[in-house]
């Protein structure tokens, strides 16, 4: 009996050892690719385009993961860089508010990161040069979890302004029917 | 061989300054010695004690085995062990007792200074440096730079501590005891130095990957020279006289640096990173892990992540023309 469940241990133990193996880290690139290997001279720059066929040239897309890593950092270089001074915490004042799906000039990452780099008119300034390129990534990744199109997993776990949703932990359980209390309801 | 010894020392990396707790330069840090070397000969005494009775036990034993342990069965036995057991406790007790009091006595003694017309420095850590500010009431008396706490000798020194980011802590071995800068809160405690020197600090909690590379140096100056390193730092930033250093501020003002830096007297005016209105009066840069020279400042504006994994700095390219002229812009902060 006791060797029995002293099996029973061990097999659990090199389960769980072997479990261990699966797991690895988000990988976090702290040391960005050169800056000349950079894509900036990609980003289109008029979105007039010549000839009978004028396909619009897609904005690049995210080179970086929209990684839980990158939109903290995205964070950090909102206040930092002073997005803040326009867009407050994604409500917006002088500039247009963040937080909500409406898209003058597109949400995909690659449109938030092109009106970055180029500015837009009426008042949002060009990063070009100002800002490495995966910065304005990370930036992007950030506003876009703003808007809750990030998938859960990534958004910031602890987001210390304004934010569309409550935080996870304020969501009342799914009921076993399927409905779930409407957010007003919790405040 | 004595050109050779020369050399050596002329090739040697700038003196990185006092850093032992067993050679202060100032009265907290002698307190703090003295309670070391007391603590040191009590543990001695007491290591000592005990290796000689052991020695003695075992010379006593008149056989090989450990167990069973000695039972006292009859009753002066039994008192015996009990007195013997007790006294230990007692004498264990009492000693702590007097490390203690002499711990309470030596902070009390190191808190407690007279702080007539002190100076007040604001330490600011960061992820992975320290912000200084000597602040004033009149905001063009504020002197902001990094690194490096130039403090006058004999002239008690009130440090306002505060973080802007995670818990770090300001320790100079050879001043005073470790104090813990926490954000969002601001506290205070205050040295005095005694002998001129340059003092080695570094971050003493770990807050975060490059918490190594977060020194700084306490550089304790006759009242005179403090004074006049004071103005200096006070005027804005010197103008560039030639072509090439002007060019070398456009740089600054065109490329990604003004995002972070301030230089007072241009436009580059962001709180991000160091003050570098006077970088070229210090002696090192990256938080005391690179010598201020021409060639390491280079290094480390091309590329702080190979040196600094994880800094805030990004990797910057620029033209090696451009490069050349950011350098003498630089050399001429003076």
């Amino acid at each position: 009996m006791r060797s029995h469940f002293q099996a029973a241990v061990m097999v659990a133990a090199f389960g769980m050892a072997a479990l261990l193996l699966a797991c690895s880290r988000e990988n976090r690139i702290l040391r960005q690719p050169p800056p000349a290997d950079q894509t900036i001279n990609t980003v289109q720059v008029s979105g007039l385009n010549p000839g009978a066929n004028s396909i619009p040239t897609p904005p690049p897309s995210n080179l970086y993961q929209e990684s839980a890593y990158a939109v903290s950092e995205g964070q950090k270089l909102y206040e930092q860089y002073n997005c803040v001074g326009c867009h407050a915490h994604g409500g917006g004042g002088i500039g247009p508010p963040l937080m909500d799906n409406n898209w003058i000039y597109g949400g995909e990452a690659g449109n938030v990161f092109t009106t970055i780099m180029q500015g837009r008119p009426n008042g949002m300034p060009s990063f070009r040069n100002r800002i490495p390129e995966y910065q304005a990534w990370e930036i992007a990744a950030y506003v876009r979890s703003m808007a809750g199109l990030l998938p859960k997993g990534v958004s910031p776990n602890r987001p210390d302004h304004m934010r569309v949703k409550p935080a996870e932990s304020s969501t009342p359980p799914q009921s076993m029917t399927g409905i779930t209390g409407s957010p007003e309801q919790h405040q | 061989m004595i050109v050779a010894l020369h050399l050596l020392a002329q090739a040697m990396p700038l003196d990185p300054g006092r850093f032992h707790i067993l050679h202060p330069g100032a009265p907290q840090g002698s307190h703090i010695e003295w309670l070391y070397w007391v603590i040191f000969w009590i543990c001695f005494a007491v290591y000592v004690l005990m290796i000689l009775g052991f020695a003695r036990a075992g010379a006593k034993s008149k056989s090989d085995a450990i167990y069973p342990l000695p039972v006292f069965e009859d009753e002066e036995g039994d008192q015996r062990a009990k007195w013997a057991v007790g006294t230990a406790v007692g004498i264990t007790v009492a000693t702590l007792f007097v490390v203690l009091v002499l711990s309470v006595v030596t902070g009390k003694k190191a808190a407690g200074l007279n702080s007539k017309n002190p100076v007040t420095i604001q330490v600011i850590g960061h992820q992975w440096w320290w912000e200084i500010v000597y602040p004033n009431s009149q905001a063009d008396q504020t002197i902001t730079t990094a690194n490096e706490i130039h403090v006058p000798v004999n002239t008690p020194v009130v440090v306002l501590t505060n973080s802007s980011d995670v818990i770090h802590s300001f320790w100079v071995p050879s001043i005073t005891g470790k104090r813990d800068l926490l954000p969002g809160y601001s506290s205070a405690f205050w040295f005095t130095v005694e002998q001129p020197g340059v003092y080695r600090g570094q971050c003493a909690e770990f807050c975060g990957f490059q918490h190594a590379h977060m020194g700084f140096s306490v550089i304790a100056q006759p009242v005179d020279d403090f004074q006049a390193w004071q103005q200096q730092q006070l005027k804005p930033a010197s103008d560039p006289t030639n072509d090439h250093a002007k060019r070398g501020r456009e740089v600054f003002l065109t490329h990604a640096c003004l995002m972070c830096h301030t230089i007072r007297g241009t436009d580059a005016g962001s709180r991000m990173g160091p003050d570098l209105t006077h970088l070229a009066s210090r002696n090192m840069i990256a938080a005391e892990t690179l010598p201020n020279t021409p060639g390491a400042l280079a290094g480390w504006i091309l590329d702080p992540q190979r040196i600094k994994p994880g800094a805030e700095m990004s990797p910057n390219s620029l033209s090696p023309d451009d490069l050349q002229a950011l350098l003498a812009y630089l050399q001429i902060l003076q």
